[in-house]
């Protein structure tokens, strides 16, 4: 538990510092970061398959695209940064308190009551489990894939008229 | 369900309560269409360590790992399609300040 906490913490940490940061690339890296955390937490409760994909798309891939979508966007001069930075601390300046006080009543008062889960007869291999019986789980994906890469190619199209 | 499953279940409770009060944040106070985006990738986070968690307490890790699987794949296309619509924004209205998007119909 005690390398879960370390984990944990240090995913809240990050995460705080991705909204915080005032430089987009930088919350991208820390984007990364909390995604890296998270497959490590994943990891260590047992879903090593769900932690790879974690860490090669999310920690991987989507920075990528945020960075190409930042590269093609972001033309800001030094002077605009700086009185932005102004702007968004003061936007900014109430999530730690927010935070703070959000972790004091959750620790002191959330309770949970107990709950019975009953047994579980078969806990197959996730690879079997995804193949074999979620069908429409696989359908779902790439219907999704599909409608992604359609609406990529109607966004890009060049306008001929 | 033991007092010490349901322990952990309410300590990772509380972590994945104050990532998805980062992520509404982020999205509530950001004028930027890639910052929204960022937090909204902060919410999908805490999502799937919701999931992974319950899966691990219910011992259904697979079915958990299955379903994590799918909201990976949803996620990664939800940001290229939002990326995209970011650069059309950009290259329509030289901007990405949600507020200055004033020539959208509807």
């Amino acid at each position: 538990m005690t390398i879960n906490s370390i984990l944990l913490v240090s995913l809240l940490l990050v995460a705080i510092w991705t909204v915080m940061t005032i430089r987009l690339i930088r919350s991208i890296v820390g984007l990364a970061l909390t995604s890296a955390l998270l497959s490590v937490i994943m990891y260590r409760l047992d879903a090593p398959l769900a932690a790879v994909f974690e860490l090669s798309v999310c920690a991987g891939l989507i920075s990528v695209i945020f960075i190409t979508t930042v590269s093609f966007t972001q033309r800001v001069s030094r002077e605009r940064l700086l009185a932005r930075r102004k702007e968004r601390l003061k936007k900014l300046f109430y999530l730690p308190f927010i935070i703070i006080v959000a972790a004091f009543f959750l620790a002191h008062y959330l309770k949970l009551p107990p709950l019975d889960l009953g047994a579980v007869t078969k806990n197959p291999e996730a690879r079997v489990l995804l193949w074999n019986l979620r069908h429409l789980d696989l359908l779902g994906q790439v219907i999704v894939l599909l409608a992604g890469v359609f609406g990529v190619v109607v966004l890009f199209k060049e306008d001929r008229s | 369900m033991s007092p010490d499953t349901l322990e952990m279940f309410r300590y990772f409770l509380i972590f994945i309560i104050l990532l998805f009060i980062s992520g509404i944040y982020c999205i509530l106070v950001s004028f930027n269409l890639i910052r929204a985006l960022i937090g909204l990738e902060i919410l999908i986070k805490a999502v799937t360590l919701l999931i992974i968690v319950a899966g691990h307490i219910t011992g259904r890790g697979a079915l958990a790992q299955a379903i994590v699987i799918t909201l990976i794949v949803i996620e990664i296309v939800v940001m290229v399609v939002a990326g995209g619509v970011a650069l059309w924004a950009f290259r329509y209205n030289k901007t990405i300040d949600p507020r200055r998007l004033s020539n959208l119909r509807g």
